[in-house]
């Protein structure tokens, strides 16, 4: 038997900006084991919600993760409402869709930037970063933020979008395929980001349903679960099938996401074209009575939002399971067997955001 | 990733060359929140509701102080304003060397 050694790995490391710490137990230079470690950046946002008032706890919700603020804040409002019997008029929820998958392509092309600086790709994470820049234009002429949003609300949307600026997105968004078909050609096509990501961390289909995985984690070995399938918001208006693939290694990961970009487009074209008028919010009277487990689509797969609230201005309870918080068995059983060289691409390709597993 | 390469070689850089150009801000950009101090009856709904207590209101002194620091730019403030004194500005709060508040009387 070869000697075992211990290497640690992060909570400060080059290529993860966020703190995940990994013990990774060598033998030469293959991983036989990895014991994760997390609890790095808790910020206690789950108590808060005992001292905020449950309309103003938006504002936090937004902040759990930095990258898809407005999902948060969309499934926090998703939870309340449902406990409070409101129906939120139809324009806000076709406003909220066309919201959530901005971000959702922000998300994703942030990620592909990553993964191509982490497989040592440099130029190819400068162009992505760049075509990412056009995508916060967009949120920035419409919500006023680049990455927190601040446009949900309990009962609605904050901001509108008129149709003609709706219709200018969408067919800004046409032109802006074709350019980023460049890009994501050399993830699909070029040898050398294969060479990096084929046959890496494979995970077999039936050991990533078990291991309880979420997202183009899980769709990437062939599930095709998809909780925006589940039809909230506007989904159920809109005609889209879960990108699935069935090899389950890196690779698949990277090709999930990035033709969930597309479809992203797709939708938001199917969105301007389908946006009913109307008021974009409803007025809210009285106190959430209750409990409701709300569940969206996030960038890096399923959250769920637990609220239970007992008729105060307070909520009682908040839960969330973020989904890189059900993506780490999945990563710890992807890494043995791999080489050193392949844990920060690996690590990667479960789209990890450590602050928002932690809250 | 040719095509690419060859119209990167020949157009313009995709950033702003800072400090010789600046980015155009959308008129729309959360950058910070103005006061217009004579029009503020200093009810204090904006302090009642900020989600982490930047702003400070003193009716008697008729002050009202906001901490850039700890203000979010959420809007929220701008929103329950009953006089519509508060109002967001797309430019951005200048860097500062000591962590003070921004203080605005009316006399």
């Amino acid at each position: 038997m070869t000697k075992r050694t211990i290497i640690p790995f992060g909570p400060q490391h080059p290529v993860l900006p966020e703190p995940i710490h990994l013990d990774l137990v060598l033998e030469d230079e293959l991983v036989v084991e990895a014991i994760p470690s997390i609890g790095f950046i808790h910020r206690g946002l789950e108590k808060l919600v005992e001292k905020k008032d449950f309309i103003d706890f938006v504002y936090v919700a937004e902040r759990i993760c930095g990258i898809c603020s407005f999902i948060h804040g969309l499934t926090y409002c998703m939870a309340v409402e449902e406990i409070m019997k409101i129906r939120v008029p139809e324009r806000a929820d076709y406003l909220r869709t066309v919201w959530s998958e901005l971000s959702r392509m922000h998300s994703h092309l942030l990620w592909m930037g990553l993964m191509a600086d982490a497989f040592g790709f440099e130029s190819l994470f400068m162009h992505t970063w760049r075509m990412r820049e056009k995508i916060l234009d967009i949120i920035e002429n419409t919500t006023g933020g680049r990455v927190i949003f601040a446009s949900a609300k309990v009962g609605g949307v904050r901001r509108d979008i008129d149709n003609a600026a709706l219709k200018s997105i969408s067919k800004s968004l046409e032109s802006y395929e074709k350019e980023l078909k460049e890009i994501t050609d050399v993830f699909i096509k070029d040898s050398s980001v294969q060479h990096r990501l084929a046959g890496v961390g494979v995970l077999k289909k039936e050991q990533v349903y078990e291991l309880g995985a979420v997202g183009p984690t899980l769709r990437a070995s062939g599930w095709p679960i998809d909780t925006r399938k589940l039809g909230y918001a506007a989904y159920k208006n809109i005609d889209f099938e879960p990108i699935i693939e069935t090899s389950g290694d890196s690779y698949a990961r990277c090709v999930v996401r990035i033709k969930e970009l597309f479809q992203s487009v797709d939708i938001i074209r199917q969105l301007a074209a389908k946006i009913p008028d109307g008021p974009i919010e409803v007025k809210i009277t009285g106190n959430p009575d209750g409990e409701f487990f709300a569940r969206t689509e996030q960038p890096r797969g399923e959250v769920i939002y637990y609220a239970k609230a007992n008729g105060t201005r307070f909520l009682q309870r908040l839960r969330v399971r973020t989904p890189t918080f059900a993506n780490i068995p999945s990563l710890v059983k992807m890494l043995p067997g791999s080489s050193l060289a392949d844990v920060p691409v690996l690590v990667l390709t479960i789209d990890p955001c450590i602050s928002c597993a932690e809250r | 990733m040719a095509k690419t390469i060859l119209k990167s070689l020949f157009k313009k850089p995709a950033t702003v060359k800072y400090p010789f150009g600046q980015k155009v801000l959308s008129e729309f950009a959360r950058g910070s929140i103005y006061i217009d101090i004579s029009k503020c009856i200093f009810c204090g709904v904006c302090q009642k509701k900020c989600p982490t207590g930047a702003i400070t209101v003193a009716r008697e002194e008729k002050t009202w102080n906001i901490a850039r620091l700890k203000c979010i730019t959420c809007g929220y403030c701008v929103d329950v304003c009953p006089k519509k004194c508060l109002r967001m500005s797309n430019l951005y709060t200048e860097p500062m060397l000591t962590k003070h508040e921004d203080l605005y009387k009316n006399a």
